[in-house]
């Protein structure tokens, strides 16, 4: 296999792992906080509902950590066995992060499995919750610390290269980069709210499929109201982050908006098809590039022109960015007529066609994610570290790379079918009413 | 050796993966006699001790490896290119393994009832694991990895039919039942279990003899295939002594049924010894002989920026998994099962 083989199946592998880490990350960094504010709104108004939901998603959250552990674990090793020469320059400037992230792992795990089996142990239920809190911050730190390695393949800094050697070596440099702020702030920020619109499609989906239970009402009205919340300071930051890309990347922001020429009053290009270089079917918004960009409608926005051939990035990264952004938009709206009517008390958020809305945004936030991730990624190329180091140098020489993206897709295939089987059946053979049922038993009233 | 950056980059990271060792070997351990006693229809005896112990810790136990390794790529990381290059296969082999024990033990122990051939694969998987991994250190003692065209290529007929691959191969199953029997006989005394306790006792007992020959069939390989090394573990030799001496303290405690708790604590200290022994006469190479600790290390600023995390990562940690042992090791109503907590 020659090399070119080898950086081929390295990149697919690599976008295979990785896109199927994601989908168990988001979830991992946004379901602990969920579970949080059900548990604590449940102590709060002292209202069992909220806290079996807490119980329950916490159930379900345990099979999909497993996955986000097991998939992390690949990938965190792949780096190095798929992109030897990266990671050695890397591991010299922006280990610590990888290296504090590891903590937050084990400060996650560690009151993960506390938190898990000390489930009425405590005689106040504010103990309990206490212990969550750990979780929630170490889920959402590894995200952090992950994202700011991947800020710094984006704006490398905190080091000179000098004739190929490394020196002035200032690891806080390297973390502290430009692309960082807006980078973990959009990804934290989206993982919350894409775990909000998953539990809000699964209560949807309950209440469609004949339980009309209060349990699940109360459930979806609040993860709507979170959702609403989260898509608008997704939103917000992801101006931000386009504000970043036209300081620092450029050439990124131009691909992903088709802009050709450098130009002021530039207008921003939605949809539309690449025909032989012309564009076609796009509806265009007149000065709103200039304002993504630069926060003013007649400043310059830097096009395509700016830069040799073998630096621009694949053009297609266009149809991402209309994919994420037009997911969040209409979520962000969503939710927002959601909550107004509940607000107003209009009756059509009970009708069937709005509920199978609500179900649909969960997948479709899952899909902005995955979206906004490849346009971000796929907008760095052909860097690896972006000006420093090309993704075809920094991979590896192996020979085998083929037969390991056959067994790992395969693997991914049994975990990603595995988990979902696994958490039907979860929650088929314990319906929340017979739960509710059990626990009225249980403690002789006290639940509705 | 004074106490530069490297050595003290090293030993953060030969801790840790002693760590791993000792828990993933419990870990591996437990599946193995978990499925063996399904298949010999005794399952009753074990299963209940052994979900209790492994449930609250399995995702704790993987952070172990993964710190390990993210931690080398962080203080040597030449380490990348060298051992990123070669080890494609083996890693990524454990790594499946890893990934399909480590979710089917979370969907089986939380989301069904268990399934038989789930077991089997769960007992499977972790004599294989420790397997694959082992060969790491087979490799790093050199003659297995040629460089082509400036590139690093791994032999693989020369590293499989090379005896000293299997006697490690051999040596690290051995030793992951080893050590979780004894740990599991202490863990089941504690629950006042006693068919299980005398059952593992039994396990205990039976793989003592073998760890000891595998581990002394090992040193004795390498006096052909590295003397370098060889030499330098004989000038080591009252380290392996004390570790012997250890061994036989637990093999003695256990045979008298005395003392459970402190027989684990001996063979720990048992292969605490052995490990430091076989890493310090392993100094200064990573890989032999292109890769010493010195030429692949980091550079000053990100080791004090390394060792300075570790210190407050430290902090934060141990207190946790004091309060993490309180609860569920440490716990009589946990251990012998009077009280499940479970979500
Ligand atoms: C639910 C998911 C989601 C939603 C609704 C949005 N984004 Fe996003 N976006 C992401 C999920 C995401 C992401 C997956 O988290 C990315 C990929 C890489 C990254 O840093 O965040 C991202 C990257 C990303 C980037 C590239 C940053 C970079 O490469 O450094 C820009 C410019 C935006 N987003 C802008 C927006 C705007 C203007 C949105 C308006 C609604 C928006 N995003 C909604
Ligand atoms: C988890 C969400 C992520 C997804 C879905 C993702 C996706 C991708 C994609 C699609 C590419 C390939 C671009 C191309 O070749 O055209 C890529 C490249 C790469 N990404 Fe990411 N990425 C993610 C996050 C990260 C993070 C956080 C890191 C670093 C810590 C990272 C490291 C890399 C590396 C090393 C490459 C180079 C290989 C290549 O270009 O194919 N990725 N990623
Ligand atoms: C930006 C994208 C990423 C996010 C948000 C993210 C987040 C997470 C989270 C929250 C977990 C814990 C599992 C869970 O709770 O579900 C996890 C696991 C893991 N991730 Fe990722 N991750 C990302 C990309 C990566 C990349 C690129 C690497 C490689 C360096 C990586 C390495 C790991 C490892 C090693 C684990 C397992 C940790 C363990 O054993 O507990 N992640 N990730």
């Amino acid at each position: 296999m020659g090399n070119e083989e080898a950086l081929f199946f390295s990149r697919v592998l690599t976008e295979l792992t990785l896109s199927f880490h994601i989908i168990y990350a988001t979830i991992g960094v946004g379901i602990p906080l969920m579970i949080m504010i059900a548990q604590w709104v449940g102590i709060k108004k002292n209202d069992e509902h909220y806290i079996l939901l807490a119980r329950r998603w916490a159930r379900g959250f345990v099979i999909t950590v497993a996955v986000g552990v097991v998939t992390g674990t690949a990938i965190g090793l792949q780096l190095s066995l798929l992109w030897p020469n990266f990671m050695e320059l890397a591991g010299n400037v922006i280990a610590l992060p990888l290296f504090m992230e590891t903590f937050a792992f084990f400060f996650e795990a560690i009151f993960l499995g506390i938190y898990l089996y000390t489930w009425d142990r405590f005689e106040n239920q504010k103990k309990h919750l206490l212990l969550l809190i750990p979780v929630a911050i170490g889920a959402s730190f590894s995200a952090v610390f992950i994202t700011i390695v991947n800020a710094f393949m984006n704006a490398p800094q905190g080091f000179d290269l000098v004739n190929g050697e490394l020196i002035n070596i200032n690891p806080l440099l390297a973390m502290f980069n430009p692309a960082m702020p807006t980078k973990v702030a959009h990804v934290v920020v989206t993982a919350y709210m894409t775990s909000a619109f998953v539990l809000a499609s699964i209560a949807a989906f309950r209440l469609l499929k004949g339980s009309n239970h209060v349990y699940h009402k109360k459930a979806l009205f609040l993860t709507m109201k979170l959702g609403l919340i989260f898509s608008i300071a997704a939103a917000i930051i992801g101006d931000f982050s386009g504000k970043y890309l036209a300081e620092y990347q450029p050439e990124k922001l131009a691909a992903a908006e088709w802009h050709f020429e450098t130009e002021e009053n530039a207008s921003l290009i939605m949809y539309g098809i690449l025909d032989d270089g012309e564009v076609k079917y796009a509806i265009e918004i007149p000065y709103a590039l200039s304002i993504l960009a630069h926060g003013n409608p007649f400043e310059e926005v830097i096009g395509l022109d700016q830069f040799s051939e073998d630096e621009i990035p694949p053009l297609y990264i266009h149809y991402l960015f209309d994919i994420m952004v037009t997911i969040g938009m209409g979520l962000a709206f969503l939710s927002a007529l959601y909550v107004f009517a509940k607000w107003r008390n209009w009756s059509f958020v009970q009708t069937k066609w709005f509920r199978w809305l609500i179900v649909a945004g969960g997948p479709l936030a899952m899909i902005a994610i995955e979206a906004g991730w490849w346009m971000a990624e796929v907008g760095r190329q052909p860097w690896v570290l972006r000006g420093i180091m090309r993704t075809e140098d920094a991979a590896t020489s192996s020979g085998q790379v083929d037969i390991m993206l056959v067994l790992f897709a395969g693997l991914y295939l049994i975990l990603g079918v595995g988990s979902v089987v696994v958490l039907r059946r979860m929650f088929k053979r314990n319906p929340v009413e017979q739960e509710i049922e059990d626990r009225r038993k249980e403690q002789g009233g006290g639940i509705k | 050796m004074t106490l530069t950056l490297e050595i003290i980059g090293i030993s953060v990271l030969w801790m840790f993966l002693f760590g791993y060792v000792i828990v993933a070997s419990i870990d591996f351990g437990a599946g193995f006699f978990n499925a063996y006693n399904t298949l010999t229809r005794r399952e009753h005896i074990l299963t209940n001790i052994i979900q209790r112990y492994l449930s609250p810790v399995w995702e704790v136990t993987n952070v172990f490896l993964v710190f390990f390794f993210v931690g080398v790529i962080g203080f040597f990381p030449k380490t990348a290119f060298y051992y990123g290059t070669t080890l494609l296969v083996p890693a990524s082999i454990a790594i499946i393994l890893l990934a399909l024990r480590g979710s089917y033990y979370a969907f089986a122990t939380y989301g069904t009832n268990g399934h038989k051939g789930y077991t089997f694969m769960y007992g499977i998987t972790g004599l294989f694991i420790p397997a694959s991994l082992s060969t790491v250190l087979t490799i790093s003692e050199g003659g297995f990895i040629s460089m082509v065209n400036g590139n690093p290529v791994l032999d693989y007929w020369a590293l499989f039919t090379s005896p000293l691959t299997w006697s490690i191969v051999v040596l690290s199953i051995v030793a992951v039942l080893y050590i979780s029997a004894v740990f599991l006989t202490w863990y089941a005394n504690k629950a006042g279990d006693h068919s299980a306790t005398e059952l593992l006792r039994k396990y205990a007992l039976i793989w003592a003899l073998p760890t000891m020959v595998t581990a002394a069939g090992i040193i004795f390989e390498l006096r052909g295939h590295n003397p370098e090394h060889y030499n330098r573990i004989l000038d080591l030799w009252w380290v392996f002594g004390l570790s012997f001496l250890l061994f036989v303290g637990t093999v003695w405690l256990i045979w008298n049924r005395q003392k459970y708790g402190l027989a684990f604590g001996l063979l720990a200290g048992q292969f605490a010894l052995a490990f430091f022994g076989y890493g310090i006469s392993h100094y200064p190479f990573l890989l032999y002989p292109y890769l010493t600790i010195y030429d692949s290390f980091t550079n000053e600023a990100m080791a004090i920026a390394l060792i300075v995390a570790f210190i407050a990562g430290l902090g934060l940690l141990l207190p946790s998994l004091y309060l993490l042992l309180r609860l569920f090791l440490f716990n009589k109503d946990y251990v012998s099962g009077k009280k499940d907590n479970h979500a």
